[in-house]
C-alpha cells in the first residue's frame, strides 16, 4: 500500500475539491484531464438524452400509421439529427473523451496528458460545434434532412440548413483530433519509470490505436465537409453531376473517414472491456498482446473496408468484391479480441458484479452486431439488405450494443474511482433487465423487418409491417424505461452514496492504487511499476 | 523526467542552402520536362521529381534525417494511408 | 522505491514531445489536403483532356514564381532555427523577417493570381467557365479549393511566424528554449510540401 507524502494532507474529495479556482470557472477553465474527462461527461450524457427523445418520437411515428404523427419533412429531420448527435456528440466522442481522459494518465502513471490546455480546447471545440449545430436547427429554412451522411446531390440542393449544420460537424472534428493527438504524444512521451508498453493496461492500448484513427481520418471528414459548404456557397462542381461532378466520388469520401470512425466507436469499448473481465474473473488476460496488437490491426484493416457501405451505389464489381473480401477480414482481430475474452473467464473465479453483467453483455450483443456486420458484408445479400431496417438493426447492435452497453459497463466499473461513492448495485442489476430484454425486442425485431422488405428513414410503412414496428417500439419502450433506472440509480448516488475505498472491485491496475476520487495530482506517491498488468494475488483479491 | 533543456541537430547554414540550391534545380527540370509535349515524359518526372523534392524538405529542412526511427515511421504511415485510400478509390475509379 | 508525486502547479517542458505534438498535427493536415488529392487524381483520370486543357489556362509564370518563393521561404526559417540555435539572435530575426515577407509576397502573387482569373470570367459560375467543358469546370472548381485553402494555410503561417518574431524580439524563444520556433517552422514546411506538389498538378498538368 502507498504511504501519503510527508507533510501532505490529502483532501478527502480529492480532484473534485482542489481545483484551482472556485465554483464554476473552476470546472469551465481547469485543465485538469479528469475535470475535463467530467465535463465531457456531463454534457454527453445531455446530448445522449436529447437524441434518445428524438428517437422515442421516431418510434412513436412508426407506431401511429393513419395518419402518421409528424408529417414527412419532421420525421426527416428527426432522424437526421438523432444521428448526428448520437454519432457526433455521443458515440464518437464516447469512452475516449470521458474515460480515456480521466484514466489515460493515472493508468500509465502520469500527471496528465501531454498537453493539457490543448485539452481544455478539445472540450470548448466540442461545446462549440455542439451549440453550432443546436443553432442549425432553428436558423435558415430547419434542420437538415440529409440524413446524418449528407450525401449529395441531395445536401447540395436541398434548402434546409445544410450548411451550417456541416460546419458544426467540421468543428467537432477538430475535438476529435486534438484528442487523438494528445493521447498519442501522452503514451509516448509521459509513461512513468518501468512502465513499458507491454506492461500498459489494454485500455490504453485501445486509446493508442483509437488515437491514430482519429488523427489520420477525421481530416478526411473535415475537407469533405468544407468541400459540401463550397459547393453549397460557390457550386465548384466536385459533387454535382450537373458540371460533371461525381456523387459517388462524395460517398467515397464520406466513408473514408466515417468507416474509420465506427472503429473510433469501438476500439475504446473493447478496450474497457478487457479492463473489466480480468478484475471479475480474477484472472489475468488470456492473450495480452494478441489484445493488444488486434487493437492496432482493426485500425489499419478497418481503414480498408469503406466501400461496403457503397456496395449498391454504382461502384465498379471488381472494387465491390475487393471490398466485400476486406471486409469479411477486418472481422477477424475482432473475433480474436472476443475468444480472448471468454479464455479469461474459463477457470476464472467469476464475481457477477453490475459492470461485469454488462460487460459480458457487450460480449453478447457485439456478437450479434458484429456477425450481422459480415452477413451484409456479402455482395448479393446486401443488394437486398441495403438501406433496410437491417442495416439500422446491425449498426445498433454493434454502436449501442457495444459502444452504448460498454459505455455503461465502464461507467459502473469506474464510477466509485471517479466521483468517491458507491451506487445501489441491486439498482444497477435490476435495470439491466429492461435494458436488455427491451434492447433486443427493439433492435432484433429490425433485423427481420429489414430481411422482409422494410426500408429505412421513411416516415410511414406498409400495412404488412405494422406489427413488427409495434414489437420494436414496444421494445423501444421497455429499454428507456430501464436506462431511467440506470442513470437515476448514478444521479442518486452521486448525492447520497456511501463513500467507495480506493479499491471495491479488487483489480490491479494503477487507477486502484490511489484514492477515490484520486487527489488532483493523481498520486500522492506513485506506486513502483515493475510487473505486466492483470497479476491477481488471491490475498489482494477479495 | 530531467528538467534539462534537450537540443535537437543544428543544420549549418551551408548545408541548407545547398539543399535550396538543389530544390531550385529540381523545380527547373520540372518546368522544362512540362513544356515538353512528350506526355510519358512529363508525368514520369512529375511522378518522380516532386516526392523527390518534397523528401527534401522533409529530410533536411524538416530535420527528418536526424529524428528518431519511430517519427520516421509515423511519416511512413501517414503517407502510405492516404497513398492506400486513393488507390482503393482508384479501384472503383479506373473502372467504370 | 518509489518517487514522490511533484507538484500540479511544475510546468514540465518536453521539447521532443512537443516536436512530437507538431508532427502528429502535420500528419492531419497532410490528410486534410489529401482529400483534395484523392479527388484531383481520381478526376484527373475521368477528365485528361480537360485537365490537360484546364492547365494551359493557367499563368505558370506566376505559379513558378510563388515556388521559389515559398522554397526561399523554407530556406529563410531554416536558417533562423539553425541560428538560434547557434545563439545568433540577429540572424534569427532577420531571417524570420525575411520568411514573413516572402510569405506576404506569396500572397500578393495569389491575389493578382485570382484576381486575373476572375476578371477572365473564369471562376464557378463565371461566364466563360460555363462555356467550358464538365471538365474543366472541375479542374477549376479543384484549383480555386486547393489554391484557396492552401493560401489560408499561409496566411495562418504568416501570422504565427510573426508571432515568433516577437517571441524572439521578447526573449521568450532563446537559445535554450527554442521548439516553438522550430515547431513553427515545420509547419512553414508543411505549407511548403503542399504547394511542391500543387505547382505540378495545377500549372504544369498542360
Amino acid at each position: 500500500m502507498t504511504n501519503p507524502a510527508v507533510g501532505a494532507v490529502p483532501a478527502a474529495w480529492g480532484y473534485l475539491e482542489q481545483g484551482k479556482r472556485k465554483g464554476i470557472f473552476g470546472w469551465l477553465l481547469s485543465t485538469d484531464h479528469k475535470r475535463i474527462g467530467v465535463l465531457y461527461l456531463a454534457t454527453m450524457m445531455t446530448f445522449f438524452s436529447v437524441a434518445v427523445l428524438i428517437g422515442v418520437l421516431m418510434r412513436i411515428e412508426q407506431l401511429t400509421l393513419d395518419p402518421p404523427l409528424f408529417p414527412a419533412q419532421t420525421y426527416n429531420a428527426f432522424f437526421t439529427l438523432h444521428g448526428v448527435i448520437m454519432i457526433f456528440l455521443f458515440v464518437l466522442p464516447g469512452l475516449s473523451a470521458v474515460f480515456g481522459n480521466f484514466f489515460l494518465p493515472i493508468m500509465i502513471g502520469a500527471e496528465d496528458v501531454a498537453f493539457p490546455r490543448l485539452n481544455l480546447a478539445s472540450w470548448y471545440f466540442f461545446i462549440s460545434g455542439a451549440l453550432l449545430a443546436v443553432v442549425a436547427l432553428f436558423t435558415g429554412n430547419g434542420p437538415p434532412d440529409t440524413g446524418w451522411t449528407f450525401y449529395a446531390p441531395f445536401s447540395i440542393r436541398t434548402g434546409t440548413n445544410v450548411t451550417l449544420g456541416v460546419f458544426a460537424a467540421f468543428i467537432l472534428g477538430f475535438s476529435s483530433i486534438l484528442t487523438g493527438l494528445n493521447f498519442i504524444t501522452t503514451v509516448h512521451r509521459m509513461r512513468a519509470p518501468g512502465m513499458h508498453w507491454h506492461r500498459m493496461p489494454l485500455f490504453v492500448w485501445s486509446l493508442y490505436a483509437t488515437a491514430w484513427i482519429q488523427v489520420l481520418a477525421t481530416p478526411i471528414l473535415g475537407i469533405t465537409l468544407l468541400l459540401v459548404i463550397a459547393e453549397r456557397l460557390f457550386g465548384i462542381g466536385v459533387f454535382d453531376p450537373a458540371k460533371g461532378g461525381d456523387p459517388i466520388l462524395y460517398q467515397h469520401l464520406f466513408w473514408i473517414y466515417s468507416h474509420p470512425a465506427v472503429y473510433i466507436m469501438i476500439v475504446p469499448a473493447m478496450g474497457a472491456i478487457s479492463e473489466i473481465i480480468p478484475t471479475f474473473a480474477h484472472r489475468t488476460i488470456f492473450g495480452y498482446r494478441a489484445i493488444a496488437y488486434s487493437s492496432m490491426a482493426i485500425a489499419a484493416l478497418g481503414s480498408l473496408v469503406w466501400g461496403h457501405h457503397m456496395f449498391t451505389s454504382g461502384m465498379a464489381d471488381q472494387a465491390n468484391v475487393i471490398f466485400s473480401l476486406l471486409t469479411f477480414l477486418v472481422a477477424v482481430p475482432s473475433s480474436i479480441k472476443v475468444f480472448n475474452w471468454t479464455a479469461t473467464l474459463y477457470k476464472g473465479s467469476i464475481e457477477l458484479k453490475p459492470a461485469m453483467l454488462y460487460a459480458l453483455t457487450f460480449i453478447f450483443l457485439f456478437a450479434i452486431g458484429g456477425l450481422t456486420g459480415v452477413i451484409q458484408g456479402a455482395l448479393n445479400v446486401n443488394v437486398h439488405l441495403h438501406d433496410t431496417y437491417w442495416i439500422v438493426g446491425h449498426f445498433h447492435y454493434v454502436m449501442f450494443g457495444g459502444t452504448g452497453v460498454g459505455f455503461l459497463a465502464a461507467l459502473l466499473y469506474w464510477f466509485p474511482k471517479m466521483f468517491g461513492k458507491m451506487y445501489n448495485q441491486k439498482m444497477a442489476i435490476v435495470a439491466w433487465f429492461p435494458i436488455f430484454v427491451g434492447f433486443n425486442m427493439f433492435y432484433f425485431t429490425m433485423l427481420v423487418l429489414g430481411y422482409m422488405g422494410m426500408p429505412r428513414r421513411y416516415f410511414t410503412h406498409l400495412p404488412q409491417y405494422h406489427e413488427a414496428h409495434v414489437i420494436s417500439s414496444i421494445g423501444a419502450f421497455i429499454m428507456a424505461f430501464g436506462l431511467l433506472l440506470f442513470f437515476g440509480n448514478l444521479l442518486v448516488a452521486l448525492w447520497k452514496g456511501k463513500k467507495a475505498g480506493a479499491d471495491p472491485w479488487g483489480g490491479v491496475t494503477l487507477e486502484w492504487r490511489t484514492s477515490s476520487p484520486p487527489p488532483m495530482e493523481n498520486f500522492e506517491t506513485l506506486p513502483e511499476i515493475h510487473e505486466r498488468p492483470y497479476v491477481f494475488n488471491p490475498e489482494i483479491a477479495r | 523526467m530531467e528538467q534539462a533543456a534537450e537540443h535537437g541537430h543544428v543544420l549549418p547554414y551551408r548545408t541548407l542552402v545547398r539543399v535550396w540550391l538543389v530544390l531550385l534545380f529540381l523545380t527547373a527540370i520540372l518546368v522544362i520536362a512540362s513544356t515538353v509535349y512528350h506526355e510519358a515524359l512529363s508525368v514520369w518526372a512529375m511522378l518522380t521529381l516532386t516526392p523527390l523534392k518534397a523528401g527534401l524538405v522533409f529530410f533536411y529542412f524538416m530535420h527528418l534525417k536526424y529524428e528518431k526511427p519511430f517519427l520516421k515511421s509515423m511519416v511512413l504511415i501517414t503517407i502510405a494511408t492516404l497513398i492506400i485510400f486513393i488507390g482503393l478509390t482508384f479501384l472503383d475509379i479506373l473502372q467504370r | 522505491m518509489s518517487r514522490p508525486a511533484s507538484h500540479s502547479h511544475a510546468v514540465h517542458k518536453d521539447y521532443q514531445g512537443a516536436k512530437l505534438g507538431m508532427w502528429i498535427f502535420l500528419f492531419t493536415e497532410l490528410l486534410l489536403f489529401g482529400g483534395l488529392f484523392i479527388l484531383y487524381s481520381t478526376y484527373r483520370a475521368i477528365y485528361p483532356h480537360d485537365f490537360h486543357a484546364g492547365g494551359q489556362h493557367l499563368n505558370a509564370v506566376i505559379g513558378i514564381i510563388n515556388t521559389v518563393v515559398l522554397l526561399t521561404s523554407s530556406l529563410t526559417v531554416a536558417v533562423a532555427l539553425s541560428a538560434i540555435q547557434k545563439g545568433s539572435r540577429r540572424l534569427t530575426l532577420q531571417c524570420l523577417g525575411a520568411t514573413i515577407v516572402l510569405g506576404i509576397l506569396f500572397l500578393a502573387n495569389k491575389y493578382v493570381e485570382w484576381s486575373e482569373e476572375i476578371r477572365r470570367g473564369i471562376y464557378p459560375n463565371g461566364p466563360e467557365l460555363e462555356k467550358l467543358p464538365n471538365g474543366g469546370k472541375i479542374f477549376y472548381g479543384l484549383y480555386y479549393a486547393m489554391t484557396g485553402l492552401h493560401g489560408l494555410h499561409v496566411l495562418a503561417g504568416v501570422a504565427v511566424l510573426a508571432v515568433m518574431l516577437a517571441f524572439v524580439w521578447k526573449n521568450r524563444v532563446t537559445t535554450t528554449d527554442y521548439v516553438k520556433l522550430e515547431n513553427a517552422g515545420l509547419y512553414w514546411h508543411l505549407v511548403d510540401v503542399i504547394w511542391i506538389f500543387l505547382l505540378p498538378m495545377l500549372y504544369l498538368a498542360a
